[in-house]
Formats: structure tokens, C-alpha cells, sequence
């Protein structure tokens, strides 16, 4: 089986959807001949020529508002936005359109789009090449957010987010674009939309994460592991619709949980699992649900390594957990 | 359709401008398009040449718009339907410019351009229940009044916020070209909408991109309360076009014949691969924004009377009684009947059940997923609300 990183992943998902589907068409800035800043798309647009892999203007609103009337039409279109930090000029098409295409035309049509984008920090990018907005398209009725963290995932979720029948923001961690490697299997599979991924088993303390940090979140339930805690380390893989029973089931068992993520700690999707496992496993917990999280700042530069939840953040929650 | 097609070489006054000092030749005109005469004969440079019938049944289609309107805002201010928003004085630009687009041919709809959708064939009735928001509505009264969808007559999905729809139209018909499909769309808009950033988005990838792409912008003067002059220092909303590469038009928006005619060319020249067109019509929203807005509070009703005199309905009313096409005895005839139809369908309408609760989860996913089956289990077994009929 070949080795690949996440780039090479995404782009032999991307290729081979649309080898498959001559509906798939690859739009966004500097996708075509250089195959995006990331080289995601490289080699695209030698095969499937300018009228599937479309350079387009700079403009993220035309970009996501032309994507949605091709879907309109039938095509699948999977633009990419360069940084999802730039992704806010087309909001207003994928929060007030994209999201409620289905629902306002009581299912007469449905703009299906999978939206790429790289997400979050650690490549000393700061406030515009860092964020990760993911809370604000789940606050969203109508959208699935998917994030992998691994080329295996990350082929088979894409696949899976073409063909899904509803639109999907599909979140890309950049600082493990390269840095995360492994076999990834040729020809077709998918990973299922809404299924997390149990990653360690343990029984002391649950940790769910997402992203580029669930390598963090690993790397902080090894060191624990040395001290005698036994964590169970949960990654989410798709953020919305959440993989409720997995995380439920996990909080039963160990009556722990900490949970990892980029995003600024106030009203983000860790908030949200937190009131989940409340409302659903209460009388199972055995400590307060926590949150190691980015704080609620803009994303800075020079201390983006104090900002983010690293595994030195992570350990001693998860000893606080483990001990309360 | 009998129109004939109309070829910029044939007229000579076509050729642009460089008066302003900017306008290339070719991409924008001073000129603007009117066919119907004062003396209610027709200026051949630019008459679309439709047979009698034809101008007749869109007169008709005028009628019957304008006395739905009517009825809607009476229903409203009765409490009975929550909302309406109109096309009152844009008739000729609604109805003239969607006759003119071809069967093949995708409308994307602002939000005043039902008249154009019952021009398309949709039945009068799901309209209707459109405003009532009830169990028939195809939208299971899940957008406000007027917020309706028509894809049988492709037609597009109505949503509020300004231009979105613009970029949609663009990347739509672009999506033909791609395929070779021969479509083009056309898109609604009001001079307001010039001023959205979707405007500006989509009026660039259509040059950039060639599209298949009619822009239609009513000109009718106000945006709410903001007069036309606050959206823009352009001399004119056409010259926009130049900016973008693309062809920018002005017609008489209130001269069902002018507005054919420049539609029909736009749309001849999209099919051709000779890319988009932005059309302005000049024309006036005689009524307020909607049935929320009092237009007195903010404009002058001198302003309003000349416009009124203006009116497109009597205008092509004139003409065709001068044919002798048309006459008072078929005007009462043609609105009796459409009132009556009317009160049918909205009696159908307010009879008609309320959408089930279950339907406020449906569509949102392809398939319900869990939170949303656990949202929909809390609202079945949890108290009623008053006052919708559950």
C-alpha cells in the first residue's frame, strides 16, 4: 500500500472522483496550473484540463455563489477556499443559500458542494492563516463538517463527502498536511460520514479532539499513560452531524472526559459536546466534563505555540481530571 | 414566439457613445430602448414584432399580476396572509422581459417577479398557498409569504438577502456553457442589489468567465427608502457593465415591448457565445417595498403621480385599444374572471391544513440525523403553541 501525506491523499481522492464523475469540477484561486499554494490540486488541471479545474477570480463570494448555481444545474462542485480564514465573503452565500436550499424549497432543490479549506494553526501564519472557524458553519442548520487527521481518513471522508447527498465543509489541518503519513489504500473506499474514531482504548479518562490537535492529544495520553492514567482518545473525524453514541458510550465507561481543541474556548463545538454528555450521561461522571482549548483572543503570531492546546496544555488536565 | 431577431447592425444609433468620455463603442449605449410611441404607434427599430395574441396574452398576464397584487395587500392589511411584497408599475419589465426568455431558458427571481412564474405556468393556487404558508405550500410554510420555488418552470428558489442570487444565475448558465447546453439564465435584481458585493462578484466571473448571463435590473427608483441616486455615483446602472467587460443595455422598463426586445437580444446573444448582458429598465415601484414599508414617509406623492402616468398597463392598454385588440368590455371580462379564480384559490388556501410539525425537521439533511430526531420527539410530546392550528 502506498505511504502518502494528507496532500497526496486529498489529491488522489480528488482525482479519482473525477476520473469517475465527470460532474466533479475543482474551482478557487490558484487551483489550476500551480494546483493550489498547498499543491492539493497539483497535477489536476494537466489531466481534466481548465474547464474542471478553474482558476478563478479573487473572490471567495463569486467563487462559493458560482459553485452553488453549477450545483444548481447538476454539476458537484468541490471548490477550494485557500485559507479558511478567508472564507467569511462567501458566509453569506453558505449560511443564507448552501445551508437552505433543501429546506426552503421543500427539497425541490439541493445546492450539494463539498467546500475545501485548510484550517487552523501551527505554521506561523496569525490572525488570517490560523483560525478555526468550524463552530460557526455547525451553528448552521444544513451543513456537515468533516475534519481528518490522517491521509487514510482523509481520501476515504472526501469520497464520502462527494457523494453524500447534503453539503459538507471539509476542513483540512494544515499543520499536518505533510506531517501526518500512512498507507492509504489505491482505488476507491470511503469512511462514513458521522462516525468518530476511537483511536486508544482506555478506562481512566475520555479525550475527544479533532484536527491537527489529536496528534497533541495522543502525544499528552502517552505521557499520562507513564504516570498510570489510561486514556481513551476519541477523533471526532466529522464534526457535524457528531458521532454522539461513541463519545456517550466512552464518558460511561471512564465517567471522565477532557476534550482538545484549536478554537476559542467561548461557544465552541467543545462547549456543545460538554452540555451533550451532561444532558446524556450525567449520573455517569465522576469529574466536571473539561476543555483544553485556544483561548478567546484573535490567533496570535509570535506566541501561536502558548495560544494552542498542546500536549503540555493537555497533561495536567487530564491529571486534574483523573484525580478530582 | 414570433419574435424576430433583432442584430445590433441594424441599427445604427445602437453603436455606443463616447459622450460620457468612458463608454467604449459596442459595450454601452446612451440610447434608451423604446418601442411604444406617444401616439401609440411602434418604433420599428426595435419592435420585437410579437403578433397580436402574443401582446394581448402578456397584457393579460399584466392584468392578472397587478390584480393578485391588489388582492394580496388587502389580505394583508385583513390580517389574513402575514406578508406581500409587489410588483406594482413593474409589470412590463417582469412579465416583457420573462416572455422573452426562452421555454429552455432558467429564471433566478428576486423577490417581486411572481407575475413571471404564473407567466411560466405555475398555477395560481400554489401560489396562493405560498402566501398562506400552509400544508400545500411546496415549502410547507417554511419561508415567509412570497418566498416561493418553481423548478417545473425553472424557475429558482426565493431567498431574502440582496444579490445572492446574481452569482447563482452566473455560475448556473456557466455550468450550461461548460456542458454545451443551450441555456441562458436570467436574473432579477433591483438597482439596489448594484450596490452588493454579489452583484460585483458575479458581474466580474460573467465577463471573466463569458457566461450565458442576462442581468435584469429593475430600475424602480428605491431601494426601501433609499432613492437611486444614494447606490451609486455611475450616470447610469448600465454603465456598471462596462467595468466587467460585459454589454450594458437601458430600456424603458415601463414599455412591455422595449423590455422584449432588449431581453430577447441579450438572450439571442448569450446562446450565441457572445456573453452576458446587464439590461437597467427604467421603470417605478408605485407601491411601498412591501406590505411592511409606508413609502409616504420618505418620498413625495408628486413623484409618485408622474410615474403614474406612466403606468405600464395603461400604456399598452392604449395601444391595443387603438388596434382595436383590446376593449373595456374584455378588461371587465378579463378581471372578473380573475377574481374569481382568486377568490377560489385563496378560499382552497385558508381551508387548507397547516404544515404538520414533523415537516419543520424535514429537509433540513438529506436524512434526518439524530439531534434533529430528538429535537422533532421534544416538540411532538412538548406543549402547543396558539394560534397556528395545531
Amino acid at each position: 500500500m502506498p505511504q502518502m501525506n494528507m496532500v497526496q491523499a486529498i489529491n488522489d481522492a480528488l482525482r479519482l472522483e473525477m476520473r469517475k464523475n465527470d460532474k466533479v469540477v475543482v474551482l478557487g484561486e490558484d487551483v489550476g496550473k500551480v494546483g493550489g499554494v498547498f499543491r492539493v490540486t497539483a497535477g489536476l488541471f494537466d489531466e481534466f484540463g481548465d474547464d474542471r479545474v478553474i482558476d478563478t477570480p479573487l473572490s471567495e463570494g463569486g467563487i462559493i455563489g458560482a459553485a452553488i448555481g453549477m450545483a444548481l444545474y447538476g454539476l458537484v462542485p468541490v471548490p477550494e477556499i485557500q485559507f479558511s480564514d478567508f472564507i467569511f465573503p462567501a458566509y453569506d452565500q453558505i449560511v443564507s443559500e448552501l445551508a437552505k436550499f433543501r429546506y426552503r424549497s421543500g427539497g425541490e432543490y439541493v445546492s450539494k458542494l463539498v467546500i475545501r479549506t485548510p484550517v487552523g494553526g501551527g505554521i506561523r501564519g496569525g490572525h488570517y492563516h490560523s483560525q478555526s472557524p468550524e463552530s460557526q458553519f455547525i451553528h448552521v442548520a444544513g451543513l456537515k463538517v468533516v475534519c481528518p487527521t490522517n491521509p487514510y481518513d482523509a481520501k476515504g471522508l472526501l469520497l464520502a463527502s462527494i457523494r453524500d447527498p447534503d453539503p459538507v465543509l471539509f476542513f483540512e489541518p494544515k499543520r499536518i498536511y505533510r506531517a501526518a503519513k500512512g498507507e492509504v489504500p489505491e482505488g476507491d473506499y470511503t469512511v462514513p460520514l458521522g462516525k468518530a474514531s476511537v483511536l486508544k482504548e482506555g478506562k481512566h479518562v475520555t479525550i475527544v479532539s479533532w484536527g491537527a490537535m489529536v496528534y497533541e492529544a495522543l502525544a499528552a495520553a502517552e505521557q499520562a499513560g507513564a504516570q498510570g492514567i489510561d486514556c481513551e482518545v476519541i477523533d471526532l473525524r466529522t464534526l457535524w452531524p457528531l458521532d454522539i453514541d461513541t463519545i456517550i458510550a466512552s464518558v460511561k465507561k471512564t465517567g471522565r472526559v477532557v476534550i482538545v481543541h484549536e478554537a476559542p474556548k467561548s461557544c465552541g463545538l467543545g462547549g456543545e459536546i460538554v452540555s451533550l454528555i451532561n444532558e446524556k450521561a450525567f449520573l455517569h461522571l465522576e469529574a466536571p466534563p473539561a476543555r483544553v482549548t485556544g483561548f478567546d483572543t484573535p490567533f496570535p503570531y509570535t506566541l501561536e505555540l502558548e495560544y494552542l492546546p498542546l500536549a503540555h496544555r493537555i497533561l495536567p488536565q487530564i491529571v486534574e481530571t483523573a484525580q478530582y | 414566439m414570433s419574435a424576430t431577431p433583432t442584430t445590433p447592425s441594424q441599427k445604427p444609433a445602437h453603436d455606443g457613445s463616447a459622450k460620457n468620455g468612458h463608454a467604449p463603442a459596442a459595450l454601452v449605449s446612451e440610447e434608451v430602448i423604446r418601442v411604444i410611441r406617444d401616439d401609440g404607434s411602434l418604433d420599428p427599430t426595435w419592435d420585437p414584432k410579437l403578433s397580436d395574441e402574443r401582446i394581448v396574452e402578456l397584457y393579460s398576464w399584466m392584468v392578472k399580476t397587478r390584480i393578485v397584487d391588489d388582492r394580496l395587500v388587502t389580505l394583508q392589511r385583513q390580517g389574513r396572509i402575514g406578508f406581500h411584497i409587489g410588483s406594482l408599475g413593474e409589470e412590463a419589465t417582469i412579465l416583457g422581459s420573462a416572455a422573452a426568455a426562452r421555454p429552455q431558458d432558467w429564471i433566478f427571481p428576486c423577490y417581486r417577479e411572481f407575475g413571471a412564474l404564473l407567466l411560466r405556468g405555475m398555477p395560481l393556487q400554489r401560489y396562493i398557498d405560498n402566501m398562506f404558508g400552509n400544508s400545500n405550500d411546496p415549502v410547507q410554510g417554511r419561508q415567509m409569504p412570497d418566498h416561493y420555488t418553481g423548478k417545473p418552470w425553472n424557475f429558482g428558489s426565493v431567498s431574502s438577502p440582496i444579490g445572492t442570487q446574481i452569482t447563482q444565475a452566473v455560475g448556473f448558465g456557466w455550468a450550461a456553457k461548460m456542458k454545451k447546453d443551450d441555456l441562458a439564465t436570467l436574473v432579477y435584481f433591483g438597482e439596489g442589489a448594484t450596490s452588493s458585493n454579489e452583484f460585483h462578484c458575479g458581474a466580474n466571473f460573467a465577463g471573466v468567465f463569458k457566461t450565458p448571463t442576462v442581468f435584469l435590473c429593475r430600475n424602480n427608483g428605491w431601494a426601501i427608502s433609499v432613492p437611486a441616486a444614494r447606490q451609486s455615483a455611475s450616470k447610469t446602472f448600465a454603465d456598471k457593465a462596462i467595468a466587467y467587460g460585459i454589454r450594458g443595455v437601458r430600456c424603458d422598463g415601463n414599455d412591455l415591448l422595449a423590455v422584449y426586445a432588449a431581453t430577447r437580444e441579450a438572450i439571442e446573444r448569450a446562446a450565441r457565445g457572445e456573453g452576458s448582458t446587464l439590461i437597467e429598465t427604467l421603470t417605478y415601484r408605485l407601491s411601498g417595498h412591501s406590505t411592511s414599508d409606508d413609502p409616504k414617509a420618505y418620498r413625495k406623492e408628486a413623484e409618485v403621480e408622474a410615474w403614474k402616468s406612466k403606468d405600464p398597463n395603461t400604456r399598452l392598454r392604449g395601444f391595443l385599444e387603438k388596434k382595436g385588440l383590446w376593449s373595456a368590455e374584455k378588461q371587465t371580462a378579463l378581471e372578473e374572471q380573475t377574481s374569481n379564480e382568486l377568490a377560489e384559490c385563496v378560499k382552497v388556501a385558508e381551508k387548507a391544513a397547516p404544515p404538520t410539525l414533523e415537516s419543520m425537521f424535514e429537509d433540513v439533511f438529506a436524512e434526518l440525523p439524530w439531534h434533529l430526531k430528538e429535537q422533532r420527539e421534544q416538540l411532538l410530546k412538548g406543549p402547543r403553541a396558539k394560534g397556528h392550528g395545531h
